[in-house]
Parts: structure tokens; sequence; C-alpha cells
């Protein structure tokens, strides 16, 4: 208690001012790239989704691919807030403010790409107005503006010295609100029981795991990002204590991917799909070996691990690469799930013009796929802006044994 | 099965057949062995309030259903004006353009006998689509027939992902050719209907009422006296996907 006491009231938290033009570039490009997501929306919604790849087949295109990434993302990015407050690591208390500031904007972010890739985004308010609650969908608009609503507060307990008390208790609640999220963004899935590619319960903790690891690597690309243009001391105690983390998260989802393909393989029913992701050719097949477990999983988590990669630019091609790998998880599972065709007639081969018994055909659209982007500048545009507004940032993370 | 066959083709023209009988006299009703014409025609009466006293359902024969007939499609498609219906969605490609019911040709692999069959909203009594919609825009109607309040849709598609029957379609592009008892648009999700504005007048659905070889019988599954339940009770049928335990409206025989 001593200990974390002086270390809570060793670390000074300040705005980011002390940058160079670099900061505002890039601010700007994030401007520019979220200006283009919206033009790319609009175009979109003016003509009608037939300017996209979508069709009666993949209803769910890119954008749900950014948009469920994002939203895991923001999930998981708490992750690093979690640990400092609720099970009272204090090395990671200092990095709590950034966590929940990443979490909300990444979730804004997704939420907006998932908005404005509706039929009839115009009809927002018919969404908040009418519920069904029988729906797993409505529960996800409820937990994600909940979600807003908790880390908010927990921020507030993080900001206002006499509510600090209520860290924990607070810390506490968006923790678990944040699980509740995931599984249900996962269940989203979850609940399609017709679809082969679906009927799993794992895909809720896989969910969870892939958030945990996704959220982390973001987190320390901004972290990162943020310290080397500000000059300000970024310590090698914590980024190696945050790769150690994201390589565990890595290994814990890989190991989740395994137990949803071996379960489906032991249904029968759904040799089908398994054998179209995992040794097929399509696509899918690539993304998942090449994608999702080589350049997604085992090469970041070797950068992570081994000895012989020490520096900085190593801990950032890792957490691209678990970006990228994340990436790859969902299109194969959202995409990929859509293109295997449903059966009708079990054990009948059925064909007709409206694409039976095929798989089903998707190329991304360019507006799709700068919707997507968009939702992901604007999540980042809208942390790097705050934390030159308000003190999200400690002053200096550096190493305790240098301090 | 010849009895069955026979018992399709008079339930089917059973509408025209009644009023005709009926200026006949009504003397030359008695045609089948087990079926009443006069219950045949086992439409809703025209104005009678949508109830749950009635569920309204399908029965085709896949033997019936002939190779490289498109009626019941052509027919949906005029009345209720999609596909060639309409004038509309000149810049959706083939895969985005809307298909309310589409004839499926099925083989089995084993010992290759093949047919077809129309597949369309098979108006489940726990419909998917309406468990997942976030608006409550699917729904289902008192007499079971499931659809789309347009008004109120989002175009999320989430219907379209729980649907087992690829029975759903997403208006990819603006319209302006409609018929007015059908209003569709875009950035919307629409299904069959099962022609409910014509039920509701005491008529047929279309696609049933141009089949000619007989394939499909209408009527209504909670009158144990309608042809159909009649008909249900005395052959064999199967629903799609009867795993699922969805209970559909619409049942297949001759599977
Ligand atoms: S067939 Fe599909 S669209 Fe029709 S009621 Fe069932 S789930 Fe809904
Ligand atoms: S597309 Fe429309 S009908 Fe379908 S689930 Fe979404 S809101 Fe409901």
């Amino acid at each position: 208690m001593e200990s974390k006491m002086a270390m809570t009231k060793k670390t000074a938290y300040e705005t980011v001012s002390e940058h160079g033009l670099s900061y505002w570039l890039v601010l700007a490009v994030l401007a520019a790239v979220t200006g283009i997501g919206f033009l790319a929306a609009y175009y979109m919604e003016h003509n009608g989704h037939y300017v996209t790849g979508m069709n009666n087949q993949i209803v769910w295109g890119l954008p749900h691919v950014f948009a469920i990434f994002l939203i895991i993302a923001a999930s998981g990015a708490l992750n690093v807030a979690s640990v400092g407050s609720v099970f009272g690591k204090v090395e990671y208390k200092p990095l709590g403010r950034l966590s929940g500031l990443l979490a909300m904007c990444l979730l804004v972010g997704g939420l907006g790409v998932l908005v404005l890739d509706l039929g009839r985004p115009d009809r927002l308010i018919t969404a908040m107005t009418y519920f069904n609650m029988k729906s797993i969908f409505t529960w996800n608009i409820l937990l994600y503006t909940g979600f807003l609503g908790v880390v908010g507060l927990y921020m507030m307990t993080m900001f206002i010295k006499s509510w600090g008390q209520y860290t924990k208790a607070a810390g506490t609640a968006a923790f678990i609100w944040r699980f509740v999220l995931t599984t249900g963004t996962g269940s989203i899935f979850g609940f399609l029981v017709a679809r082969q590619g679906y009927d799993a319960a794992i895909l809720a903790p896989l969910f969870i795991a892939a958030s945990l690891s996704i959220g982390t690597a973001i987190y320390m690309l901004v972290l990162m990002w943020i310290y080397k243009s500000t000059g300000r001391d970024l310590g090698d105690e914590v980024m190696t204590r945050l790769k150690r983390l994201n390589a565990v998260l890595a290994v814990a989802t890989l190991f989740f991917v395994a137990v949803y393909h071996l379960t489906n393989l032991y249904i029968t029913q759904h040799h089908g799909v398994q054998g179209f992701i995992l040794v097929s050719g399509s696509v899918y097949t690539y993304l998942f070996w090449l994608g999702q477990v080589l350049l997604g999983t085992l090469v970041p988590v070797a950068l992570f691990w081994s000895p012989s990669f020490t520096g900085r630019s190593s801990i950032t091609a890792g957490a691209l690469l678990i970006i990228l790998g994340g990436f790859s998880m969902l299109y194969v599972v959202i995409i990929g799930g859509q293109a295997y065709p449903m059966d009708l007639i079990s054990g009948m081969q059925v064909t007709s013009s409206f694409y039976d018994g095929e798989i089903a055909r998707y190329t991304p659209s360019l507006p799709e796929l700068l919707l997507g982007l968009g939702g992901v500048a604007f999540a980042v545009l809208a942390t790097l802006f705050v934390v030159k507004v308000l003190p999200f940032v400690p002053q200096s993370l550096a190493d305790q044994s240098e301090a | 099965m010849s009895q069955v066959k026979v018992e399709f083709h008079q339930a089917d023209l059973s509408k025209r057949k009644l009023l005709k009988a009926a200026s006949l006299g009504g003397a030359a009703l008695a045609v089948a062995p087990g079926i009443k014409l006069f219950q045949a025609a086992h439409a809703k009466p025209d104005g009678q309030p949508v109830t749950d006293k009635n569920r309204w359902g399908l029965l085709i024969d896949v033997n019936r259903c002939a190779d490289g007939c498109n009626d019941c499609v052509d027919a949906c498609q005029t009345e209720n004006g999609w596909g060639s219906g309409s004038t509309d969605e000149q810049n959706s490609r083939d895969d985005q353009k809307a298909q309310w019911i589409r004839k499926v040709s099925v083989k089995d692999p084993q010992t290759r006998r093949e047919f077809n069959m129309p597949v369309m909203c098979q108006h489940c009594e726990n419909p998917p689509c309406q468990d997942v919609c976030p608006t409550g825009a699917s729904f289902q109607r008192e007499d079971g027939i499931s659809m789309v309040d347009r008004h109120i849709c989002i175009g999320c598609r989430y219907c379209m992902m729980a649907c087992p029957y690829k029975a759903r379609s997403f208006v990819h592009e603006a319209l302006s050719d409609q018929r007015a008892h059908q209003p569709r648009g875009k950035g919307c999700v629409e299904s069959c209907t099962l022609c409910a504005h014509r039920v509701d007048k005491g008529k047929i659905p279309a696609c049933v009422e141009s089949c000619q070889h007989g394939a499909m019988l209408f009527g209504d599954l909670n009158d144990p006296q309608s042809p159909i339940s009649t008909k249900l009770a005395s052959i064999p049928s199967r629903q799609l996907r009867e795993d699922l335990k969805l209970n559909t409206g619409v049942r297949y025989t001759g599977i």
C-alpha cells in the first residue's frame, strides 16, 4: 500500500506539447484519412451498396471487419488500465489513463464504421428508439454505449483527486463490462445457428483473447509514438513488460483458435467449412496460415520473446504483425464464414440462380477500404488530439533504476 | 402416390374451379375423395382482421415441380415488382439483385436422383431473422406471415446472416418502378410476404396461382379441415433444415 501511494504520487501527467511539426503533420494526415472515410461512406450511401463488393451472399463486408476489429481492440486496449487498478500492479498504474482514452476512441471509431455501413444510417434514431430486446445486436448497442459511460467514469476517478478512492471499484466495473462486451461481440456470430462456420461457443473466449492481444499491440504502438515524438523518456522496463504480456496473449489466442478448429473438425457436419478454411487453397486458407498463424502470431511472439530482439523497432514490427494477424482472423471468420454455402438439404447437391451450394465471391471495393481506414484514423486522431489538451500521459516513464 | 398428385392438382385449381363450380350450381363438387372443394378455397375472406386463428402455409410437392419451369418465380416478380417485374436494379450486379423466390435444383450424389423446388421465405414459427433484428423491423403477423417493416429497417443485414434459407435480399440501389401495394427501397431488406396483400383480400399467393403443375398448395395450417392440413396429415412431408426446429410454414413433400 505504501509503495502504491508513493508511486501514484510520483507520476506526473502532462499534456503533450513538447513536440515538433511532425506531430501536427501526423494529426493532419489522420484528419484527412478520416475525412476521406466519411466521403467514402457518403458515396456508398448515396449510390446504394451496389458500388461495393458486398452482395446478397456476402452481406457483411470489409467495413464490418474493420468495425469489429476496432470494437474488440477497444476492449483490449483497456487491459493495461485494468492490470494497474484491478490487479494492483503498480508498475502499470501510470499507463492507465492513456489505456482508457485509447479504448474509448477505438470504440467510437468502430461504431462509426458500423453505423455508416448500415443500409439506412439516417435511421440511427430509429435504431435507438425501437429496441428488440431479444436481439443480441440490441444488447451490443447497449453494451457499447455503456462501455463509454463506465470507462468515462473510470477515467474521472483517475483525474479527480477526491474520487481517487473509487478508482478500483470503477476499474473493476469497467473490467467486467469489457469482458461482457467482447463476449457479446463474439456472440453476434455465435447466434447464427444456421451457419456452420459460426455455430460455436468457443467464439466468445476466442474474441476475448484476441481482443486483449490486439488492444495491447495498438497500445504499445501509440505509447511508443507519443513518447518518441515528444522526446519523453520511455524505459525498457515498461516496454519489456508490455511486449511479454502481448506475447502471452497472442499465444492464448492461438490456443483458442486451435480449440475452435479442432472442436469443429470433431463435428462431422462442420468438416466442409473447416476444410474450406484450412486446406482448400482459397484466399481464406492463405489468410489463416500466413496472416493469422505465421505472420500474425508466431513471428511477433518470437520478436517479443527472444532475447536476440531488443530494440524498439522489433517491438513496432511485432505489434504491427499482431494487428495484421487479428485483422486476418476477423476477415477469415466474418467473410470466410459467409462465403461457405449453407446446407439446405443435408447430403444433397444444390444449385440455383441465387448461388445456392456455391462458394460466394467477394472482392472488397475501394470505398469499403477507405471507410474502414477512416475509422482507424479517427480513433488514433482522437487519442493523439486529446492527449494534447488533457493530461493523459505521464511526464516520464523512465526505468525505475534510472529515476 | 397418384392420388396425392390428383389432390394437389385440385387444391391448386380450387379457387378458379370453385367459382366455376359455383356458377354451375355446385353439382360437380365432389371431384376428389377426401376433399371438399368449398374448403379447398381456403383463403381468408376479404376484410377480416389478421388473427392467430389462421396460420398460413404452403405445401410443395417436389415431384410435380417441373424441370425448366419458372412460372412461380415469374409470377412473383410481376406481382411484387422485382426482377423482370420491374425496370429497377439496373446497376446492381447479378449477385446483388433481389430474389424473393428461386428455383433450386437438387441432386442426390449417391442415387443421382434429381428434382427441383421453389425456395422462398419459409415463414418460420420461430424465425431467427426476428430474434436477431435490433429494431423489430423483422416481424411476424398473427397469422404466421414473416415480413419486414420497411419503415424501421435500418439495413443492418443481421437478419440475412441469421436466415438459414437465404430467403432475404438487400436492396443495393435506389428504386422507382414499384408496385403500390409492395413498397421496396434502397438500403432495406425484403423477402417473400406470402402475398399478404392478396391473402388479406381472400386470394391465394401469386406463385401458387401460377403453378400449372399443381406443385404448390396454400392454406391454413391451423384449420385441421383445410386441404393443406389434411394433406400434411396423410402424406410424409419435411421442413428444410428441420434440425433447426424452426417449425416452418412452408413444407415439402417428395424430398
Ligand atoms: S425463412 Fe428466413 S426470412 Fe423467412 S421467417 Fe424464416 S428466418 Fe425469417
Ligand atoms: S436489416 Fe432490417 S429487418 Fe434485417 S435485422 Fe436489420 S433492421 Fe431488422
